[in-house]
């Protein structure tokens, strides 16, 4: 475990470097290059808006201007969730020429897929701040949770990225499996609604560990409400537990790449 | 000894030949079915296989040592092991410092990157870090002579474009041991030179190589020792041009004792009128004769010659098909024995006749044998290279010099430069 980061921190500049690359290569050759980035946050918080929208309808319960900026907040670091994880799962096997022919630490496809995945958050957090500042949303204390939370749901789309990477390099059918998880999870998870729709069910999504992150993440920066704490510490823990456990799990099978992928 | 930089100590790696799981579709039967017969079952180990056995040696701090052997020899796998992209089943290997392998100096490319971004990108894979690259970056793509294509994306790269900013990056790593397999085969022959040459300064500069090639000349120019592998095992480490030979023997004892093949080229000759022969001079008519045994019956065969020089690089062929000879048939314990003439226009060198048993109309080989005779021509001096066309001058004029000084200098220098054809008229 120390072993793999130490090696991690004495490659810094080749993750530096491969994380780079990813995010190059992926705005090359498009007319609009850079602007993907702040466009697809942008969809994904329209499309929050409009099914915010419909149900305020349905249920004829007036719409709050904090319901469709929590949307936004929740929105962003779910799509980077997503993006990651399904970047990360291919990330081994779409360097498989890397993987075979020099040696490199392996780990660090998997975790510069997440850091370029980050890029697009990190532009997105712009967007989000600009529909804050429209919205005269505010700012409060609770902002220093921040870090916590996204951290944890960084470790968290890590811990996955690595783990579904070496499993995929292996099965192939992972990819698809977790393809099928990844368009589904958003019916599990509390984005484009809160968990407390569910009233005393709610304890069922917020197992979900990223539930309890997004959750954190709206009521701290849009309510100005302290998190669930227990909730909160719940989801850190599980993604500290997939972290150490993907990084073991990875570090065991990884003699074995050049081999069999 | 202190100064081993390397050593490789009873290593061996098994494969599996095969397809293995690659879906979980096919992992869950086989599991089940190795659940319930117990253990390893006998079709596994059938399918293991081991590149390499037992197989040891060490090399010290600014030596450079070959490693040659037959295809399937586990040179390769050698090399793959030194950089740690796998893991030895049994053995251990030990380097101390910086590995940088030259093996697939352009597998870090990424097609859609400028050259620039490349060589930052394939630095990065190689070990080098940005304050390095950043300080031999002009060296490096003038070594790869692409200053003009840097900022071009490297998908509009020729291959030998491609495939020299790939060496150049590689061989400005400056590791401790540097691995290079087969890769100077890149670029014109300028380019090749340099390579060498850089290898050369690289060995001298302290660093240590270890080297795989089929181009056994170059080998034998970079390497003072080298090990000898065959089919997994070392069969011999020692000074080059002794592995080398060893290896060349080694393919003909083989041949003689390969009781498996149903058709065998048994001997190839050279000769002239008079009987066997292997010096000959330019211009004379050179024969081969080769024959060759079946054990068994064989159809529509056709017999292949080929002549290559040292460097293995072929310089001619032909074969009883293209020549109007028809198939050739041979029923079991029938032998064959086909006699060629050919004029012999080759500048002076050292030549290997390589011949193959084709099935007639394909290329199927039954049998082939390279290097089976090797034959020595006596060029005439006024001709260098490969084939030899017969040169003559007809015509050497110097202009008066009456247009100024700068005219007659240049006159002056031009003979200078091609000695041949001021040669010819003194």
């Amino acid at each position: 475990m120390l072993d793999a980061l130490r090696e991690l921190v004495a490659h810094r500049e080749l993750l530096y470097v491969i994380t780079w690359r990813e995010i190059r290569v992926k705005y090359k050759q498009s007319v609009m290059g850079m602007l993907w980035a702040i466009l697809m946050p942008l969809v994904i918080v329209a499309a929050g808006f409009i099914v915010r929208f419909a149900f305020s309808r349905i249920s004829g319960k007036p719409l709050a201007m904090s319901d469709l900026t929590s949307v936004a907040v929740k929105a962003a670091p779910w799509a980077f969730f997503v993006a990651a994880i399904r970047f990360g799962t291919n990330c081994l096997v779409a360097n498989s020429s890397l993987v075979t022919k020099i040696y490199v630490p392996r780990l660090i496809f998997p975790i510069s897929a997440v850091l370029s995945q980050l890029f697009d958050l990190v532009i997105a957090g712009v967007v989000i701040s600009v529909i804050m500042l429209v919205t005269r949303t505010g700012v409060s204390l609770q902002l220093l949770w921040l870090p916590l939370l996204l951290g944890s749901l960084i470790l968290l789309a890590t811990a996955l990225a690595i783990m579904f990477s070496a499993a995929s390099l292996f099965f192939r059918d992972v990819k698809y499996i977790v393809e099928v998880l990844l368009t589904f999870a958003i019916f599990f998870t509390p984005v484009l609604y809160d968990s407390s729709v569910f009233g005393s069910r709610a304890p069922l999504l917020l197992a979900n560990p990223v539930s309890p992150l997004l959750e954190g993440l709206a009521s701290a920066v849009v309510l100005h409400q302290c998190p669930s704490l227990p909730w909160v510490s719940y989801s850190v823990a599980c993604s500290a537990l997939l972290f150490v456990a993907a990084l073991g799990a990875f570090r065991k099978v990884e003699p074995y790449f050049a081999e069999s992928i | 000894m202190a100064d081993t930089v390397l050593e490789v100590k009873g290593v061996c790696k098994k494969f599996r030949r095969g397809e293995f799981h690659n879906s979980l579709r096919d992992l869950v039967p086989a599991l089940m079915s190795s659940l319930f017969r117990g253990g390893r079952s006998q079709e596994l180990e059938r399918r293991e296989f081991w590149a390499l056995r037992d197989v040891s040696f060490s090399v010290q701090r600014g030596e450079a040592v070959g490693i040659i052997g037959g295809n399937g020899a586990g040179k390769s796998t050698i090399l793959k092991l030194l950089t740690g992209i796998m893991r030895p089943t049994m053995g251990s290997i030990r380097v101390a410092g910086r590995v940088s392998a030259v093996i697939e100096i352009t597998a870090g490319f990424h097609q859609d990157l400028t050259g620039r971004e490349n060589v930052y990108l394939n630095g990065a894979i190689l070990g080098m870090t940005r304050q390095e690259i950043r300080r031999r970056f002009d060296e490096i793509v003038a070594f790869a002579g692409l200053e003009e294509f840097i900022d071009t994306p490297v998908k509009r790269y020729s291959s030998g474009m491609y495939a020299r900013l790939g060496f150049s990056v590689a061989a400005h790593v400056d590791p401790d041991v540097l691995l290079v397999d087969e890769v100077l085969s890149v670029g014109d022959y300028l380019f090749q030179r340099k390579c060498v040459e850089r290898m050369n300064a690289v060995i001298a500069g302290g660093s240590t190589v270890i080297f795989v090639s089929h181009n056994l000349r170059e080998l034998a120019n970079v390497c003072h020792r080298s090990v000898l592998l065959d089919k997994g095992r070392v069969k011999m480490v020692g000074p080059t041009d002794e592995v080398i030979m060893a290896y060349y023997r080694a393919g003909q004892k083989d041949r003689a004792a390969d009781a498996e093949r149903g058709v065998l080229i048994t001997e190839v000759t050279t000769h002239d009128e008079s009987g066997p022969r292997v010096e000959f001079e330019t211009g004379s008519t050179l024969g081969i004769t080769v024959h060759a045994r079946a054990r068994t019956r064989h159809d529509d065969m056709t017999l292949v010659i080929q002549i290559v020089d040292e460097n293995q690089y072929p310089v001619f062929d032909t074969c009883t098909q293209r020549l109007g000879g028809g198939a050739i048939t041979l029923d079991g314990e029938q032998t064959l024995k086909c006699t060629f003439e050919l004029d012999l226009n080759l500048a002076g060198g050292m030549f290997y006749v390589n011949a193959y048993l084709h099935r007639y109309l394909t290329d199927l080989p039954y049998d082939a044998w390279s290097c089976a005779a090797t034959f020595f021509v006596k060029g005439p001096v006024e001709a260098r290279g490969i084939v030899a066309l017969h040169p003559r001058l007809v015509e050497r004029h110097v202009s008066a010099a009456a247009s100024g000084v700068l005219h007659s200098r240049r006159d002056d220098s031009s003979p200078a430069s091609s000695p041949r054809r001021s040669a010819s008229t003194t």
